[in-house]
C-alpha cells in the first residue's frame, strides 16, 4: 500500500469507500493516479461480520447524531434515525441488498416526461441514456450482475414462490429473481451465494458485490491507494484562486490532519456528502463549497419504502435466502391513470426476528401485535421501492444547536412527502396486498416507512448552473478540482435502487478525470 | 441452586438488588436448551417486586402466553442493568412502577391494558416498549419458539436446508428463477 505524504498535493483525495469513492479509488488507482481513500469507519472482513443481528448493526452501522423533521413516517417511528447507511470501510455496499436494476430512459428525462408538477424541483439528466448505458454495461461485468452477460438468476426462494405466484395472479409479467449483485456462480475469485438470509449483516461468503473485498483490494494492489481507515474528515480547504487544496480531518487518535490533494472527490453518502460541502465554509464561499447555486443539500430524495407482509396458512420461512432476490417490474412506467408520475418496483423482502419487531412492524403492542408475530413462520414479505419527487424545501441542513461527537453540526434531514409520493405508495400498497390477497393471505398490512438507504440529488448534476451542483461529469460547477462521487450526484433518484447507477457514473467519471489529469486540466 | 440457569453472568462487584427467579415450563422450548428446571437472574438497581412488576408490564405490552417466563426475565435483566447504570433511568423505572399502583400486578388483562394505554406517552412506558422488542425476540429461547433458525453461514447456508421447500405453491418457472449452482 502506498504511504502518501500529507505535503503530498499530487494525490487525488477520495473521502468514502463505498459504492461512488471505493470504485473511483479503484479506477484511479489502476491509471496510475495516487489516492488518498479516507474511511470514518472501521474494516471488518467476512470472518469479522457479526451474525447477531444487534451487534451487525452497531458494527456497520452509521450512527452519529442526526436530527430530523417534516411529515414523512421515519420522522415520527425512527426520531434518531433519519438513515441507514454505513460506517465501514465498504460503506453502504457492506449491508446493501445488492438489488441491480438499470434507471430506464425516460427516468433520465424526469422533467420532460412527467410535466410541470408544482411544488416539486424536478429536471432532467443532463446526459443520455444512450451514454449511461455504455457504462451500465461495464458496471454490469465489474458487479457480475445476475441476468445479464451469461450470469444466471439466483434460483427461487420460499418467499420468492410466493411473490411469483401472487403476481402472476395479478397478470404480471415481469416477475423474476431479479438482477442481483450476488454470484448465482462462482465469479471473481468469490464464491456463489448459499441463501444465508444475512445479506445486510455482511456477506460472509462474498457472494454479495462490495467494494470491500472487491474495489477497494483491487486498488490497494496497483500500489498507489492509501487507505486512511477511521478517518473523518472535517473540511475541504481551497486556496486563493478558489480550488480546492486540501480535506482536514480527524484521524484515528482524534489527532486533526491536513492532507494536501490536486483533486477532491467527495463520497460520503447522500447525507455526509452535502454536510461537508456545508461545513466547509470559508469568507470566499461563505454558503459553503460549491453552492453558488445554493443547491447544495437541497432536492434531498430516498425513494418511498415501505413493507407489505402477508399471513399465510402455511409457513414460508422468508428469512431462508438472498433477502431482497425478487421483483416485480410492471409498475416501472410512467402512466398518469395510476393517479401519479413516475414508477416504482415491487421487491421481496425480509427480516430476521430481531429486527421484524423493530422496524418491520407499524407502531403497536399488545394482543394484536403478539399474534402477528405468533405467525412469524408464516409471514411473507414485499418491499415497495419507487421514485419519489425532489422538492426543494427537501433538504440536508447542519443544525445549529446540535452537535456530533466532533462539536460539528450534526445534519437535519427534512422532509415533507409530496402528494405524488403518498398516491404511489398507496398504490404500490394496494397492488402488493392484492397480490397475496389472491393466495388468500389470511391478513396483509404495511410496515413502517424505514430509514432511507437510497439517500441522493442533493448535490445533483445539471446542465444550468443554477439547477444543481455538478455537471453531467460530476464535477462540482463552480469548482473544476471537486467532485461528487456519489449518489449525491443523481439528477433525480427514479424507481431503480440505487448503486448499479452510482457504480456506472463513477466509472466515467474517472474517465473524465484521467483525461483531464493526463492534458493538465485539473 | 446448583440446577438452575444463570441467564447472564453479571459483574461480581455490584451489590445485588433483588432476585428475580422461575421454572422451566416442561415441554417449553426452553425445555429444549436448558440443561436445569429452573432459571435466576439477580438485580442491580431493582427490587424482587419491582422486577416481578416489571415481568407483568413485559407480558402485557406484548402477549406471547406459551413463551417462557425466562424470555420476559431478559428484558427485565437488561431494564436493571440499564437503572444500574443511569440514575435518571432508575428514577423513571422506579417512579413507573409506583405510578402503577398496587391493584396492577392482580388486575385482570384488560385492566392492564388501559393503565398502560393511559401511560402510552410516558418514558416508562416508551421504554418498556423499547426493551421489550428489542430483547424479547433476540434470543435462544424466541429463537427456538417462534422457528427461527438464525445465522446459517456456519451450516453451508439454507441452500441445502430448506430455503426453497415450500411446496404449497406451483414451482416457479426456470426463466423466472434460475438454475441451483454447482
Amino acid at each position: 500500500m502506498a504511504r502518501i505524504d500529507l505535503n503530498d498535493d499530487g494525490a487525488v483525495v477520495i473521502i468514502g469507500s463505498g459504492a461512488g469513492g471505493g470504485t473511483l479509488a479503484h479506477e484511479l488507482t489502476r491509471r496510475g493516479i495516487q489516492v488518498v481513500l479516507l474511511e470514518a469507519g472501521k474494516r471488518q472482513s467476512m470472518a469479522s461480520f457479526s451474525q447477531v443481528p444487534g451487534e451487525a448493526f452497531q458494527q456497520l452501522t452509521w450512527l452519529d447524531t442526526r436530527t430530523q423533521s417534516g411529515n414523512w413516517g421515519t420522522a415520527r417511528d425512527f426520531p434518531g434515525l433519519p438513515a441507514w447507511h454505513c460506517k465501514t470501510v465498504g460503506g453502504t455496499t457492506v449491508h446493501w441488498t445488492a438489488s441491480t436494476p438499470r434507471l430506464e430512459p425516460w427516468e433520465l428525462r424526469a422533467k420532460s416526461t412527467y410535466g410541470h408538477v408544482p411544488g416539486t424541483s424536478l429536471i432532467d439528466w443532463p446526459i443520455s441514456y444512450p451514454e449511461l448505458k455504455n457504462y451500465y454495461l461495464l458496471a454490469e461485468r465489474r458487479l457480475g450482475v445476475t441476468r445479464r452477460n451469461g450470469m444466471p438468476g439466483l434460483p427461487a426462494s420460499n418467499n420468492f414462490k410466493v411473490m411469483h405466484a401472487g403476481a402472476k395472479k395479478l397478470g404480471y409479467k415481469r416477475v423474476h429473481t431479479g438482477h442481483m449483485a450476488i454470484n448465482s456462480r462462482s465469479h471473481d475469485g468469490r464464491g456463489f451465494c448459499i441463501q444465508q438470509g444475512f445479506c445486510v449483516q455482511g456477506c460472509k461468503m462474498g457472494a454479495k458485490w462490495s467494494t470491500l473485498y472487491t474495489e477497494i483490494p483491487s486498488a490497494e494492489a496497483t500500489g498507489k491507494l492509501d487507505l486512511r481507515i477511521e478517518c473523518r474528515a472535517m473540511r475541504i480547504e481551497h486556496g486563493n484562486n478558489g480550488r480546492v487544496n486540501a480535506v482536514v480531518y480527524r484521524d484515528s487518535q482524534g489527532q486533526e490532519q491536513r492532507q494536501k490533494a490536486r483533486l477532491v472527490c467527495v463520497a460520503g453518502n447522500g447525507i455526509e456528502t452535502p454536510r461537508l460541502l456545508l461545513l466547509s465554509e470559508s469568507a470566499k464561499f461563505p454558503q459553503g463549497l460549491a453552492n453558488s447555486s445554493d443547491q447544495v443539500g437541497r432536492n434531498y430524495c430516498h425513494q418511498i419504502v415501505g413493507y407489505i407482509w402477508g399471513i399465510f396458512e402455511k409457513p414460508v420461512y422468508s428469512w431462508r435466502g438472498a433477502t431482497v432476490a425478487g421483483v416485480v417490474e410492471d409498475e416501472v412506467l410512467n402512466d398518469p391513470q395510476r393517479g401519479f408520475v413516475g414508477g416504482y418496483r415491487i421487491e421481496l423482502v425480509a427480516l430476521d426476528l430481531p429486527t421484524m419487531p423493530q422496524v418491520g412492524l407499524p407502531y403497536g403492542w399488545g394482543r394484536d401485535f403478539a399474534s402477528i408475530m405468533e405467525e412469524y413462520r408464516n409471514i411473507a414479505g414485499l418491499l415497495i421501492n419507487g421514485e419519489d419527487m425532489p422538492r426543494s424545501e427537501n433538504r440536508i441542513t447542519l443544525n445549529p444547536k446540535v452537535k456530533d461527537a466532533f462539536g460539528l453540526p450534526a445534519a437535519n434531514v427534512h422532509v415533507d412527502e409530496h402528494p405524488n409520493d403518498q398516491a404511489l405508495r398507496k398504490h404500490a400498497q394496494g397492488q402488493m396486498s392484492k397480490m397475496y390477497q389472491a393466495l388468500g393471505a389470511k391478513r396483509t398490512f404495511p410496515g413502517p416507512s424505514l430509514p432511507a438507504t437510497h439517500n441522493t440529488c442533493t448535490a445533483r448534476m445539471s446542465a444550468d448552473p443554477r439547477d444543481g451542483v455538478t455537471n453531467g461529469w460530476g464535477q462540482t460547477h463552480d469548482i473544476p478540482n471537486l467532485f461528487i462521487s456519489d449518489g449525491s450526484m443523481m439528477s433525480t433518484p427514479g424507481s431503480a435502487n440505487p448503486t448499479l447507477t452510482i457504480v456506472a457514473l463513477v466509472l466515467r467519471q474517472a474517465e473524465y478525470i484521467g483525461r483531464q489529469m493526463a492534458a493538465g486540466k485539473i | 441452586m446448583d440446577q438452575s440457569i444463570t441467564l447472564h453472568r453479571r459483574e461480581f462487584l455490584k451489590t445485588t438488588t433483588g432476585l428475580l427467579t422461575g421454572l422451566v415450563a416442561a415441554g417449553s422450548s426452553l425445555a429444549l436448551l436448558a440443561p436445569g428446571r429452573a432459571w435466576a437472574v439477580d438485580l442491580t438497581a431493582l427490587s424482587s417486586a419491582e422486577a416481578a412488576t416489571l415481568m407483568i408490564v413485559a407480558r402485557t405490552i406484548i402477549p406471547h402466553d406459551k413463551l417462557d417466563d425466562a424470555a420476559y426475565a431478559l428484558v427485565i435483566q437488561a431494564v436493571d442493568a440499564d437503572a444500574s447504570n443511569d440514575e435518571k433511568t432508575r428514577q423513571m423505572i422506579q417512579e413507573g412502577i409506583a405510578g402503577l399502583g398496587a391493584g396492577f400486578v392482580g388486575s385482570a388483562e384488560s385492566e392492564r391494558v388501559e393503565a398502560l394505554k393511559k401511560m402510552e406517552a410516558s418514558g416508562f412506558f416508551q421504554t418498556m416498549r423499547r426493551k421489550t422488542l428489542q430483547v424479547l425476540y433476540a434470543n435462544p429461547i424466541a429463537y427456538a419458539y417462534f422457528g427461527y433458525e438464525g445465522e446459517a453461514f456456519s451450516k453451508g447456508g439454507y441452500l441445502f436446508r430448506g430455503f426453497n421447500d415450500l411446496r404449497w405453491l406451483p414451482e416457479v418457472p426456470l426463466a423466472d428463477s434460475g438454475p441451483l449452482p454447482v
